[in-house]
């Protein structure tokens, strides 16, 4: 029998794209375990069965001081060594809307040349309008197969964003250089065609349009779009212009399908 | 916070971003002092301040300023004040809540510093500096924070460096007011001193009561009974009787809306007017539960907070239905004055309907967003006349396993309240928004205005449904309007309560007994617990840091008892508190409008302009400003969302949504509304706006024998005759029309007075009433969009076209009156509905969508931008009243039960079959000209216009009004 992926998919006051993403989880193959962070600071041993910890969208404590701070402060405080070591074994993260911009905040990601927590390498600001904005974009894929959560995906590809806090900012220029450099760049936006393209195919004004990032081992990832939100070919907003026989997947749970395949290989 | 006697340092904390990086809220600001007329600011720096409070060390300081509340890539934080960047003249604005208002980032905040180890910080509080250089005098930076920086309901100004406001400790003191021998004019003049808002019948029938039990009633009693029996709680004016053309109607709703409901005997209600929402079954082994209602009075004081507490509330009663549902849809519509006015038209006292608008939408958002619910159909219509007195209705969606779709409540049950700690916040919400809204309304009402706190109600939810599907309470209610009083007093009607106030766990020290009873603070419930299932939930609530507290239990002697320590402060029968308000009889009269179809403006050459106004006017232009900025696909359950086609900016007309993650079962949602009829005839108001809804769901696939509706009245002062005629008009037009149409009501609500006094004269609000329809859809695979889909297929026009002229967007953008406002044939609409259906169902129709304002042009025109498609359509072959000569009647009337339909050729001999007996026509087919030709009557072009054109008047009035 395949080996069972357990996936960990953390929740907290505010997080709120919890169920969908168990969800995308259980569509892919994986079982998955939904646990409030309280429950797994007094059960600490779930992290380490686990071979995959999610961290959902959300507006955990309400973005209170800024988005995903609370929970990056207190999962820093609280899990840092048991969270440490879950990624230094080598197993999976995902972060999505605000656990991108949770992992960013604890220094999980982008992490271009130090170990996931030790520094601070940029940051998840408010969108260059000014406001939280809900549209479907479009995302050109990774150039390379590095990333374990994007590996078989098509090189543009569609999904909804929801957030207001979501331009991308590296610290330096270096930082960016450093992020290119090591592959980490997996998803940017652009426009239907694959090209880079302002506002509103770059919906917040991230630097070089980037939507997605991982760790320079490829196992971390972090993104602002929701892949949870296009598991099915109905939530995509022009299905019915495909004809009356569209069906299927939606595209978002190839990256749940592609975490799981890895896990189930490799973990 | 709690209450201290001792003086603790207070520690000054600034953020801001670094130099360089683009600050989107000071862009955004200095955009906004522009349009006052301000031309002077030069730049604007927003710096975030936080003040803790206890013996803080440098050191930790230090550590709380860096690794948590700056951002290290973007912002830099100092410990006591900044150097201002600009040196040249600045004036500073610093803005702080009022004491005792929630501030929703004090307990995030806190609870991060605990988690980093730091227990010296006591408190904190945080404010907003603005930083405005250039040359403005204080006169003028003072005229930008209270236009744009602050309101002073909630926030002030900080003027110079504060200690920590304490509010006193309450020292109890049992309060009697004294209505023996009180003669009429005292009566009336309590009511108005304490605020009750109850008139001279119900104060007599007060005193008469103590009068018997020989004594004076505490002020808990008097508040007990203004809060039961106001207008927002008991709907005495819908629940009364009324005298209108020579009938006794003996209780309004019960005659109209309910009685069609107990008549169409539909076996899928489950439950109606009974709860806090009304249940429909969804499927074999769920319920949902749909309702809407206002938060006017609040959000016209504070826009932000009362709208996000209207969408708070609203959504804890689909909470607080049967054992508690799980909220799954957001629905909100608004009623604003005209975005663009002039200053100089607002009225002393009442707020810039921009400012209203852009407060509202922000409001409905944060609370709606951090609620994690879809936020995904709505409306918005304006007129001057919403300017003192905007509309904000919101509404919630619930889904519940049909298990626990009732509640009891029994003898020796304890009492539990859960979520939100009470405060001033809200007091008197309940009677205020009863009243007419003045130009001192905002400042004798200032309690009754309140800022919302989205994660503590999430919390709540999250744990509460834990505890539902673990079975550890009997009944759930929430606190609305009247707090515990109105929880607590109808929880216990049948049994009987005691209620110890002083154990309810509140904000901060200061509060008297009555205060607390009828405090409007939000995000609480209340359960019923049976004594042996305490501790399991208290533990459930507790695992996740919620609070949870026993203040009473539920008794069998049928009567109110409210105690603070050993002092009892009210003893009331729950008979009285109930069935003791004395039945209103008002005097109700119509006089009708003459209505002359004859009356038109000139007949332009050509039509193209007047559409060009009609696709840009507010009621009719592109909501898109206010759509992006919800949330409406979390929870990953949209399946046709408020906008789509080519690029995803199409307007359609009912959402769908598939509830359930592994269903392809769905809810379709849909708002009619149109005040703009009810100036001519209320009741086809309310028959127009039925139709609507209902086309709306029908447009998209839905069928309207599986749907439900809920009626929301906003009117203006019933106590006037006429305006109440109008409201017997529209209550009698829900009957007739949900009565052919098959449409049980489910729940609904009225708001009345609503009317704003100037001082000098008092303007009422349109009369207004919305419908809102939920209709459970079998299969969402089978719902089409308005957006049309190819090239080569043919154009039909459903539904005859009448010379109905009257209140159309049309006719209002030339500024022109008079004509006959639509009117419904129920027979016919509910026939075509049902053909319609059936055709979408099979697989028939591409793309459809429902003709409502702006008539035939507008849906001809947002079908094709949002296609990027072409077509040419001829008006000679739409089926219409033989009388009609001119081409802009048929191209602008807004006759009812019409529908604009996309069908392939293949399919069109099995659409012509499934439609049959249904008045349509052929007008044309979609090519790819990307423009849009109309013939008219005479076969001479009558409208050709680029879609690019029209989409672009259509998209941009909200953005350009609101910079983007």
């Amino acid at each position: 029998m395949a080996k069972k992926v357990r996936a960990l998919i953390l929740r907290t006051a505010g997080t709120n794209c919890d169920l969908e993403t168990a969800y995308a989880f259980k569509m892919a193959g994986a079982d998955p375990v939904l646990m409030h962070v309280n429950a797994v600071i007094e059960k600490r041993s779930v992290i380490d069965s686990s071979d995959i910890l999610a961290i959902p969208g959300g507006f955990t404590y309400g973005d209170d001081i800024a988005s995903g701070k609370v929970l990056a402060n207190q999962l820093k405080n609280s899990l840092r060594n048991e969270l440490s070591r879950f990624v230094a074994s080598g197993r999976l993260v995902i972060g999505i809307c605000n656990g991108f911009q949770v992992l960013v905040k604890m220094g999980f990601l982008p992490a271009v040349s130090s170990v996931p927590g030790d520094s601070i390498d940029a940051t998840l600001s408010l969108n260059d309008s000014g406001k939280f904005e809900s549209r479907w974009v479009y995302l050109r894929g990774p150039e390379n197969g590095k990333c374990v959560w994007t590996r078989g995906l098509l090189p543009v590809i569609e999904m909804p964003v929801a957030h207001g806090e979501g331009k991308f900012i590296p610290k330096d220029p270096g930082v960016l250089s450093k992020l290119k450099k090591n592959g980490q760049v997996v998803f940017r936006y652009c426009d239907p065609s694959g090209n880079d393209a302002g506002y509103p195919f770059n919906p917040n004004g991230s630097v070089e349009a980037l939507a997605g990032i991982c760790d320079p081992g490829g196992r971390i990832l972090g993104m602002m779009p929701h892949p949870e939100r296009h598991v099915t070919y109905l939530q995509h907003p022009n299905w019915r212009r495909r004809g009356p026989k569209a069906s299927g997947m939606g595209i978002g749970l190839e990256v749940f399908r592609s975490g799981v395949s890895f896990a189930r290989k490799h973990l | 916070m709690k209450y201290t006697l001792k003086e603790e340092r207070h520690h000054r904390i600034e953020v801001r971003d670094k130099h360089g990086i683009y600050d989107a809220v000071a862009e955004g600001l200095k955009r906004d002092i522009d349009d006052l007329g301000v031309d002077t600011v030069t730049g604007v720096e927003y710096i975030q301040v936080y003040t803790l409070i206890g013996d803080v060390t440098a050191k930790e300081m230090t550590l709380i300023g860096r690794e948590l509340l700056a951002d290290k890539i973007s912002q830099e934080y100092r410990l006591g004040r900044f150097k201002f960047r600009n040196s040249s003249k600045v004036h500073v604005v610093e803005i702080a809540y009022n004491p005792g208002v929630m501030d929703p980032v004090v307990d995030s905040a806190m609870k991060a510093i605990r988690d980093m180890g730091i227990s010296s910080v006591k408190s904190l509080h945080t404010s907003k500096k603005y930083v405005l250089a250039g040359s403005i005098t204080s006169k003028q930076a003072s005229f930008i924070a209270d236009r744009l920086l602050y309101n002073k309901l909630i926030q002030n100004v900080v003027t110079h460096e504060e200690g920590e406001k304490h509010l006193k400790p309450y020292l109890f003191r049992r309060v009697e007011v004294e209505l023996a021998g009180l003669g009429d004019k005292d009566l009336i003049r309590l009511s108005k001193d304490r605020q009750l808002y109850l008139n001279l019948e119900e104060m007599r029938t007060i005193q008469a009561y103590f009068r018997k039990l020989k004594r004076a009633p505490t002020d808990c009693e008097l508040e007990t009974l203004a809060q039961t029996w106001s207008e927002h709680c008991k709907h005495k004016t819908m629940m009364g009787a009324v005298r209108y053309n020579g009938r006794f109607i003996k209780n309004l709703l019960k005659q109209t809306v309910v009685k069609v409901t107990e008549d169409l005997k539909k076996p899928w209600c489950v439950s109606v007017f009974k709860d806090n929402a009304g249940i429909i079954r969804f499927d074999d082994k769920n319920n949902v539960c749909f309702k809407v209602e206002t938060h006017n009075h609040p959000s016209a004081l504070e826009p932000y907070g009362g709208a996000g507490t209207g969408i708070g509330g609203v959504i804890r009663d689909p909470m607080g239905t049967g054992l508690g549902s799980k909220p799954v849809l957001n629905t909100d519509v608004f009623c604003f004055g005209i975005p663009d006015a002039p200053a100089s038209k607002v009225p002393r006292g009442a707020l810039h309907p921009k400012r209203v608008f852009k407060g509202v939408v922000s409001g409905v958002r944060d609370y709606g967003n951090k609620m994690g619910i879809p936020t995904v159909n709505g409306a918005v219509c304006f007129d001057e006349r919403y300017t003192g007195n905007p509309l904000v209705f919101c509404g919630n969606v619930g889904i519940m396993p049909r298990k626990y779709s009732f509640k009891k409540v029994s003898a020796g049950d304890l009492i539990v309240a859960v979520g939100g700690r009470t405060g001033r916040d809200g007091i008197h919400g309940a009677t205020f928004s009863s009243a007419e809204l003045t130009h001192e309304s905002e400042t004798i009402s200032s309690t009754a205005v309140q800022i919302g706190n989205p994660i503590t109600e999430k919390k709540v939810l999250d744990t509460m449904l834990r505890a539902r599907d673990l079975g550890l309470y009997e009944a759930v209610t929430d606190c609305g309007a009247g707090g515990f009083s109105s929880a607590v007093g109808e929880m216990g009607e049948d049994t009987g309560a005691e209620v110890y106030l002083d154990r309810a766990p509140l904000k901060y020290g200061g509060l008297e007994p009555w205060e607390i009873w009828v405090s409007e603070a939000q995000e609480r419930m209340v359960l019923s617990v049976k004594p042996k299932k305490l501790k399991k939930l208290l533990d459930v609530f507790s695992s996740e840091n919620v609070e949870a507290t026993v203040i009473g239990k539920f008794t069998n002697d049928k009567k109110l008892k409210l105690f603070f320590k050993d002092h009892i402060v009210a003893d009331l029968d729950m008979s009285f508190i109930h069935g003791g308000l004395p039945r209103l009889v008002r005097n109700a009269s119509w006089k009708p409008v003459k209505e002359d179809p004859s009356k038109l403006p000139k007949h332009p050459a050509r039509l193209d302009n007047d559409l060009m106004k009609v696709l840009s006017s507010w009621n009719v232009c592109s909501k898109e400003w206010i759509i992006r900025q919800y949330d409406h696909e979390v929870q990953g359950g949209s399946v046709l969302k408020p906008l789509s086609g080519v690029d995803n900016d199409g307007p359609q007309d009912a959402s769908v949504n598939r509830p359930l993650l592994d269903s392809d079962r769905g809810i379709a949602l849909s708002n009619g509304i149109n005040p703009a009829y009810g100036d001519i005839d209320p009741y086809w108001m309310a028959a127009s706006a039925i139709d609507e809804a209902l086309r709306q769901i029908t447009a998209v696939g839905g069928d309207i024998d599986k749907t439900a509706i809920l009626d929301n009245f906003c009117w203006g002062n019933t106590d006037k005759p006429e305006q109440l005629g109008g409201l017997v008009r529209a209550a009698e037009a829900c009957r007739d029309m949900a009565l052919v149409f098959g449409t049980p009501f489910i729940s609904g609500k009225d708001s009345l007075n609503n009317e704003f006094n100037t001082g000098k004269k008092t303007v009422s609000i349109p009369p207004t009433l919305l419908i809102s329809a939920i209709s459970v859809i079998e299969d969402c695979s089978r719902t089409v969009s308005s957006d049309m889909k190819k090239k080569g297929n043919l154009i039909y026009v459903i539904g005859m076209t009448y010379q109905e002229m009257g209140g159309s967007r049309y006719f209002i953008e030339k500024g022109f009156k008079g004509g006959v406002v639509p009117r419904v044939r129920p027979d016919l609409s509910r026939k075509t509905m049902k053909s319609l259906h059936a055709a979408i169902k099979k697989g028939f129709v591409r793309s459809c969508h429902d003709l409502s304002e702006g008539g035939l042009a507008v849906a001809l025109s947002e079908m094709l931008f949002a296609g990027g498609l072409g077509a040419r359509v001829d008006l000679s072959r739409m089926p219409r009243k033989k009388s009609i000569t001119r081409d802009d009647v048929l191209i602008f009337s807004e006759s009812n039960s019409r529908f604009l339909v996309e069908i392939e050729p293949s399919r069109n001999d099995r659409f012509k079959t499934a439609m049959k007996g249904i008045p349509m026509g052929l007008i044309g087919e979609v090519d790819d000209t990307g423009t849009m030709t109309v013939l008219g009557l005479s076969g001479k072009v009558a409208i050709q216009c680029g879609i690019d054109i029209m989409k672009d008047a259509w998209k941009k009035p909200i953005y350009k009004v609101m910079h983007g």
